[in-house]
């Protein structure tokens, strides 16, 4: 079976670099899938979960927002933060979740958006790890 | 002629700074090995994020972004990375040599000159010169992460939107090895998006790419992106680089207290040979006066 080559790189360091069989992602225009021999492709991702086949095994991300470019050589993920599920520190994401919360309930938030995408982070951190722990 | 207690003195002073100086060299190696692995760690990366813009420009369809632009200068500003603290060698007054020589060079070609300090020490230097500073930031020592050089890189691109300067260039020491580090000047803006380093022969010329939401959408982020990545990369350079420099710095010093000590040794074995013999004569004259 055709593999395709799926590289996850962050501003610190690479998460992952590998042959997969398939990589599904959560693009800005909503969720795709990749196998191998896609035609060439570049978007935007949003925050949330990536899931790579690899040996018929599922390995699970938490990726936020970056881009992602396929072509002949094989899937580039460039993200802010990316981590993988086995290494999501659940108990913080939660304390983030719950800080985000608090300050989204203040009406005199000023940092209303940094707030927000801190919720959303830490919510789909919390997901991609019970995802990770349920399959 | 110094007397004995001085010159121990002199050797207990020396002996306390070469402990806080070797003390020094061991930390700032600590130090070096962390920034070191976080520049291997943002390498990858950056080679990524230039081989992905170099293909999207590739692609065509660059509705020209706003950073890309190219204006004929008139004010060009000056990014000066320097350190928050010293004792570091020859580290700052070498950046801060190449930046005010290429300050001057710029001034030759009648252009005006916006500078914009990063750390303490660059800060002082303009200050006490009374130069004005457009931006100015400082406390980074052991601070520098990814979210700083947004905060510097965003303040840069939005000025360089405004039009407060249509040049931008970063003046930071590269890191080359333990021994040696460059002073580099590097163009930021307005971004060169294309010309990446070597491409590989086998790729086929043009890539009909699908994007999503679009090339001018993705063209908005990724640039911004790639600055704060230019950034990033002079931020730690500048900061391995730093902690290189007072390493070595600090063995000097280390080597050349030990060599003082070792001096002083010899000098205050020499007066306190001096001394006995001088109360021998003393002695052995009085025994012979005694002995008459």
């Amino acid at each position: 079976m055709d593999k395709l080559k799926l590289e996850i790189v962050t501003p610190r360091g690479a998460v992952f670099s590998g042959e997969v069989e398939e990589v599904h992602a959560s693009g800005s225009e909503g969720d795709f899938g990749v196998l191998p021999g896609h035609a060439p492709l570049m978007t935007m991702l949003r925050v949330g979960a990536l899931v790579a086949r690899a040996d018929g095994k599922p390995n699970y991300f938490f990726v936020g927002s970056g881009f992602a470019e396929v072509s002949w050589k094989g899937m580039i993920i460039l993200a802010d933060s990316a981590e993988r599920a086995e290494d999501i520190d659940v108990a913080r994401a939660m304390a983030a979740k719950q800080r985000a919360e608090e300050r989204l309930a203040k009406i005199e938030n000023l940092d209303f958006v940094r707030a927000q995408s801190a919720l959303e982070r830490a919510v789909a951190r919390i997901r991609v790890a019970e995802e990770h722990a349920h399959r | 002629m110094a007397t004995l207690r001085d010159i121990k003195r002199r050797i207990k002073a020396v002996k306390n700074t070469s402990q806080i100086t070797k003390a020094m060299k061991m930390v700032a190696a600590a130090k070096l090995r962390k920034a070191q692995g976080r520049m291997l760690e943002l390498r990858p990366y950056s080679d990524k994020i230039y081989e992905v813009l170099g293909n999207l420009s590739k692609a065509g369809d660059s509705e020209a972004h706003p950073l890309l632009l190219k204006r004929h200068p008139k004010t060009v500003e000056v990014v000066v990375f320097t350190s928050d603290r010293g004792l570091c060698g020859a580290f700052n007054s070498n950046i801060i040599k190449a930046a005010v020589s290429f300050v001057r060079e710029l001034k030759a070609k009648e252009l005006q000159v916006s500078i914009n300090a990063v750390g303490r020490k660059a800060r002082d230097y303009y200050k006490r010169r009374d130069i004005a500073l457009r931006q100015v930031l400082t406390g980074i020592s052991g601070k520098v992460n990814y979210q700083l050089a947004r905060t510097i890189a965003g303040d840069i691109m939005e000025n360089y939107t405004a039009e407060t300067f249509d040049e931008v260039y970063l003046v930071y020491n590269e890191f080359k090895n333990v021994v040696s580090q460059q002073v580099k000047v590097v163009k930021l803006l307005p971004f060169e998006a294309g010309a990446p380093a070597a491409e590989p022969a086998a790729q086929p010329e043009t890539v009909d790419y699908i994007f999503e939401p679009s090339a001018a959408g993705l063209y908005r982020v990724i640039i911004p992106k790639a600055v704060e990545i230019k950034v990033f990369r002079a931020l730690l350079e500048s900061q391995t680089s730093e902690e290189a420099s007072r390493m070595t710095a600090m063995e000097n010093a280390s080597k050349n207290a030990e060599e003082m000590i070792q001096n002083m040794t010899l000098v205050a074995n020499k007066v306190r040979q001096a001394t006995i013999t001088r109360e021998l004569m003393d002695i052995v004259g009085g025994v012979e006066a005694l002995k008459k």
